[in-house]
């Protein structure tokens, strides 16, 4: 018996497997929803205050530890990104944009906020509603993740691969964009889940948590969570640090899906089937 | 089937202009009100959060007090920092001598104050954190009479549901006065410990930018809650005869009456 290769398509069948149950499709793409809402109205927040802090207060007459903004007047304004000592220019993206709907100083630029216009009343109403939206959605997902199994089963990484041998095999293959195929393509990778570990155990979760940390009445309530992220100004700032992650991992997640086979990985989270080669029966 | 076309492609450019305008006026609406008109169903989250927030907070949670050292080098001040007007300006010249707050609306009986006798009644004195709705937060030593000790020298009426504080600046130039600033409370936060009318701030009088002779604290709210420049508190039973109607300066501008996030 000749050994099993991906591309001997004569010896290998098509199968489809149940990879997504219909509650990690449904939660999957509500997250979407909200992750669509909530950034860009985010991004509308932060422009009413565009500098960030650490400890339990910080405004403007305090040294800010991250600060979008413009400096100069008229024709030669500069928008610039501060972190820490080092100043960047960023004018036309940061600070300064869109000069000629008349918004040129905003810190984020009106594409990338929502609204687009300068409105921080109408940000806060798009932000809180998708926040319930995106609780409520995680917190199934969590719970059926635990209650499941699927957790365990399919994110956690197994014994197997953590290995640092395994890592490094995986992490070579994936330099060269080549994905798992036929038996292994069953269950995810070691760097998949080691990703999707992060964003809903770590990233998703501290998203809410640091965004409750923005309310004074839950402070009021639960005084130990902001102690928990080291006051209300650190909370804000690990609030944009985590959905910073959040936009990067959704970049490599994208690019994942389109390297990977963009319709095979598409049809698995509508249809929750994915395609595999294996073995023909019987060879 | 040309004619067709043109019509067509005129039509989508009308559409498109008044797209322009309807965006440019939009655009204007917001910087006016800070509101573009965000769809209504969005409201739904305001209440979802004051019912799930009432429903946490036992009415006594304190909001975390801090000590001076913990305090803010220096405090920001927000909004209005000298409201326009004669009155206010005679009452400042005379170092708010003058000054009485009016107690009124649903109440047993109406009263007119001076800072003196405010001073007379108990006093607090609370080191909170301040958080403003753009973001920011600053860390302020506030003295004041606890708003429960002035209400129940009143007596409120069975009908009363909110404190109303009518204040002396105009935070938005408009001709029938509806942006003069306002604020108000429903009685959970008006009879909680924390919330107090402050003329005191860091150890001295409350500075004229913070809101002399009076401002409102109320430690389990935002920012814009924090009504300065008090002239008048009103007990009503509903906001439908206030400003627009939706109970305060900034909640007529699109922003959530409820301030607890």
């Amino acid at each position: 018996m000749k050994p099993l290769t991906g591309t001997d398509e004569s010896r290998t069948t098509r199968l489809l497997v149940r990879r997504h149950s219909a509650l990690v499709r449904v939660t999957h793409w509500v997250n979407v929803i909200c992750m669509a809402v909530l950034l860009p109205s985010g991004l509308q927040i932060f422009n009413a205050h565009p500098r960030l802090y650490w400890g339990q207060y910080g405004a403007d007459p305090d040294r800010a530890a991250f600060e979008i903004g413009a400096a100069g007047e008229g024709e030669t304004v500069k928008g610039f990104a501060r972190v820490g000592p080092v100043t960047l220019p960023t004018t036309g993206v940061l600070g300064v944009s869109g000069r000629r709907d008349g918004e040129a100083l905003r810190a984020f630029p009106s594409w990338a906020t929502l609204p687009a216009v300068q409105s921080l009343a109408d940000g806060r109403r798009w932000h809180f509603f998708f926040a319930w939206l995106f609780a409520f959605n995680g917190l199934a997902y969590l719970g059926h993740g635990v209650l499941s199994g699927h957790l365990r089963r399919d994110v956690l990484p197994s014994r197997d691969q953590v290995r640092p041998s395994h890592l490094l095999r995986e992490i070579a293959d994936h330099a060269r964009l080549r994905f798992p195929k036929g038996e292994a393509a069953r269950r995810y990778n070691a760097l998949q889940r080691l990703a999707y570990l992060a964003v809903v155990a770590i990233l998703l979760p501290v998203m809410v948590l640091t965004g409750l940390c923005m309310s004074p009445a839950i402070n009021a309530a639960a005084p130990w969570l902001v102690d928990l992220f080291g006051g209300r100004q650190s909370a804000r700032t690990l609030h944009f640090i985590s959905a910073s992650l959040l936009v990067l991992f959704t970049l490599v997640h994208l690019a994942m899906v389109v390297l990977s086979g963009p319709w095979n990985n598409m049809r698995s989270m509508v249809t929750g089937r994915y395609a595999i080669r294996i073995a023909r029966a019987g060879s | 089937m040309s004619r067709g076309r043109i019509r067509r492609v005129a039509l989508s450019r009308r559409a498109l202009l008044a797209g322009a305008f309807g965006s440019a006026a939009s655009a204007a609406y917001a910087a006016s009100t800070g509101s573009a008109g965000a769809p209504s169903w969005l409201e739904l989250a305001e209440t979802l959060t004051r019912s799930a927030q009432r429903l946490l907070l036992s009415p006594g949670n304190l909001a975390r007090e801090f000590t001076e050292a913990e305090m803010s080098p220096e405090f920001r001040a927000n909004g209005t920092e000298m409201p326009d007007g004669d009155d206010y300006a005679r009452l400042l010249d005379g170092g708010f001598a003058d000054f009485r707050l009016r107690v009124d609306g649903k109440v047993e009986t109406p009263l007119d104050l001076s800072l003196d006798d405010l001073k007379r009644l108990p006093a607090r004195t609370q080191i909170t954190r301040h958080d403003c709705v753009e973001g920011w937060s600053a860390i302020g030593k506030w003295t004041g009479v606890p708003l429960r000790a002035i209400l129940g020298t009143a007596g409120l009426r069975p009908e009363a549901r909110y404190v109303v504080f009518h204040c002396f600046d105009e935070a938005e130039a408009t001709l029938d006065g509806s942006g003069t600033y306002y604020e108000s409370l429903d009685l959970v936060d008006a009879f909680h410990p924390q919330t107090i009318l402050a003329y005191g701030m860091n150890g001295q009088d409350l500075p004229v930018r913070h809101g002399a002779p009076l401002r409102l604290r109320v430690e389990r709210q935002l920012g814009y809650k924090q009504a300065k420049f008090i002239r008048r508190l009103e007990l009503v039973d509903g906001f439908s005869e206030l400003g627009r109607g939706r109970g305060s300066f900034w909640a007529d501008r699109g922003y959530e009456w409820y301030a607890g996030i």
